[in-house]
């Protein structure tokens, strides 16, 4: 830590400690209750605390905290259980979904969800992914998809655009060689247990209100029993896509929005 | 008195686990076990409202019992050889997350595809870990019909007693053979959650978090000496074991599960021919009962261990026994049951010359 840093550290904490300033009419946000308190290991810039906050809002909004079990994956947030003041399993990597149907099966009548990155979800846990889906386990399965392996160090995960550069990739991605991007989500949302599949974004403060509201909808559409609510969040890697924060989210709606399209795959009620 | 049935080694299993209030099952099919899970396809949510799921595979039935397990109720898995090797991931984060659950295998002839008939060659596999990591499981080895519908309302006690996976390690043979068998009474399924199930964290408590992941070394050293002490209160409380006319015996015949009910039919050959023999049948494999046999060895002139593999239980008898005796070896492998008649074969060759 510098000595910049360090001063404007003290400086915020000589501020806030400001008891004047303190006050009901001047709060204007707040840590949402079922966040804890515990500092996040995420990057700066990095979408994985703004989709954990709208997890935690939906939770807090909807007053299910009692009735609430989460999975958290392998992958850059094998740690959300340090996050959400909630009863979690960290399951082994890919099979996430299973440990939640596992779960779902024998609480019924609890909400669970399961919080994946695109290698968990769509590479060593493809089977799981497209087995809980087809079953049309009530549960919700919010996927995090930034292209890249995070946790490892930046390899090429399934979701990795043709030609980006990866650690694996250091050429960019070639079809010949690895194949193309797998659009999971598309692939899931023909499935009939699929109930409502969408995709979002937290990019940007609309987006990141349409997020919440389909993590919203992924939770309260398990008290009607009628299939899996599954949300992708295309999101951005600073660290391993090796960009600043701003510039990643500039890449993401220039090169991953293209490819995965923002938008709803599958609504109740909507002929798809 | 009890009513007495005929029933498959399988579907006793698998009837005790309706009975003892079991609250789900989640399994794969495979030989020679399938019965297990189409006979509780067929009986249990109708009965008692079990959850029965057939899984996608192996691997996603693991996790849904580590998940399942999670909520504190009393589920279960049964599979063979070959799906418990593609099981030992999921056993390794069940056993670190200390987590009560039954797990099931009828053990088929190994390696690879192997055969689909009975063989003991997962015993490594059960009791020396299996999966990644220092862990243990508690091994439960029937040789009758009777014990494997015994050994499910005793696994599920095990687990819960001790918040650890429990095997029952039988093999094909004794899943697909007819006995009789005398079963208990229904339990109703429990309606009590231990303190640690993740059911939804009411604002009572802390959070119940289950996780195998220990970044820091100092604490994931504290989480294996922890289980290492677990594992070590085991083997002084759980430690079972049988005894067949070893009082006078003279050369021992050691084997667990149905092989030991061959070595009876040994040892009763070898006293019709006047040669004092006994059987010392280990029912727990993990905790292995070392003591009981390090005494027999002080008794006996020699030891002759048999089993369905190419001889991995007798590493544990000799390092019971310690070079008091010698402790010979006979064993088939490939699916093949070995006969009264090479076990007494093989006695005679090896301890009834010295004796003379």
């Amino acid at each position: 830590m510098n000595e910049k840093t360090m001063t404007e550290e003290q400086h915020f904490t000589e501020v806030i400690a400001e008891e004047s300033i303190c006050t009901n009419e001047n709060l204007v946000f707040e840590k949402t209750n079922i966040l804890t308190d515990t500092p996040m290991h995420y990057c700066p810039g990095c979408g994985h605390g703004v989709a954990h906050r709208l997890i935690a809002e939906a939770i807090d909004e909807l007053n299910i905290q009692d009735k609430t079990v989460g999975v958290a994956p392998v992958g850059c947030s094998v740690f959300a259980y340090n996050y959400f003041d909630i009863d979690m399993t960290e399951a082994p990597h890919g099979r996430a979904s299973a440990v939640a149907t596992g779960i779902k099966r024998v609480l019924p009548d609890k909400y669970v969800f399961s919080y994946q990155g695109d290698g968990d979800l769509a590479a060593i846990g493809t089977g799981e992914t497209i087995h809980t889906c087809n079953r049309g386990e009530n549960i919700l399965i919010v996927f995090i998809n930034n292209g890249i392996y995070g946790m490892t160090g930046g390899q090429m995960a399934p979701t990795t655009l043709v030609g980006m550069k990866s650690t694996t990739t250091p050429f960019g991605r070639e079809v010949e060689v690895m194949g193309n991007p797998l659009k999971i989500t598309e692939l899931i949302a023909q499935l009939p247990g699929v109930y409502y599949c969408t995709r979002v974004a937290v990019n940007t403060p609309v987006n990141v209100r349409k997020a919440k509201k389909a993590i919203l909808n992924g939770f309260k559409y398990q008290e009607l029993k009628k299939g899996l609510s599954f949300v992708e969040v295309v999101s951005n890697c600073p660290s391993n896509w090796k960009m600043t924060p701003v510039d990643s989210n500039k890449w993401m709606e220039e090169n991953m929005f293209p490819f995965y399209p923002l938008g709803d795959l599958k609504v109740p009620g909507k002929e798809n | 008195m009890k009513e007495l049935k005929l029933m498959k080694g399988n579907e006793a299993l698998a009837e005790a686990a309706i009975l003892t209030g079991c609250d789900g099952y989640f399994g794969y099919p495979i030989t020679p076990q399938s019965e297990i899970l189409e006979y509780l396809a067929l009986e249990a949510r109708k009965r008692t409202g079990m959850v029965v799921l057939q899984a996608e595979s192996e691997v996603a039935a693991i996790n849904m019992i580590y998940g399942a397990a999670g909520t504190g109720k009393k589920v279960m898995t049964s599979s063979s050889s070959p799906g418990i090797s593609l099981m030992q991931e999921g056993i390794s984060y069940i056993a670190c997350a200390e987590l009560p659950c039954l797990l099931v295998n009828v053990v088929r002839g190994g390696p690879g595809l192997g055969t689909i008939q009975p063989s003991q060659g997962d015993y490594f596999q059960a009791v020396k870990g299996g999966g990644h990591g220092d862990y243990k499981m508690i091994v439960l080895a029937p040789s009758t019909v009777q014990e494997m519908a015994d050994h499910v309302k005793l696994g599920f006690d095990l687990a819960f007693k001790w918040r650890n996976p429990v095997m029952i390690l039988s093999d094909g043979a004794l899943g697909q053979m007819m006995e009789k068998v005398q079963l208990p009474a229904q339990l109703p399924r429990s309606t009590e959650t231990p303190s640690w199930a993740t059911v939804g964290k009411p604002k009572t408590r802390e959070r119940n978090i289950l996780t195998s992941l220990h970044i820091q070394p100092d604490k994931m050293q504290d989480i294996n000496l922890h289980l290492q002490k677990k594992y070590s209160d085991i083997e002084k409380e759980e430690i079972r074991f049988e005894k067949y006319e070893c009082e006078d015996a003279e050369i021992i015949l050691v084997a667990f599960g149905l092989v030991a009910r061959i070595c009876q039919k040994a040892a009763q050959f070898a006293r019709e021919k006047g040669v004092k023999v006994g059987v010392f049948r280990p029912i727990t494999l993990f905790p292995y009962p070392y003591n009981e046999l390090n005494k027999l060895a002080d008794q006996a002139k020699g030891i002759l261990t048999v089993e369905m593999n190419a001889g991995q239980m007798v590493e544990d008898v000799r390092l019971a026994v310690n070079g008091k005796i010698p402790v010979e070896f006979v064993g088939r492998m490939g699916g093949i049951i070995p006969t009264p008649e090479e076990i007494l074969h093989k006695l005679e060759e090896r301890f009834v010359g010295e004796m003379a």
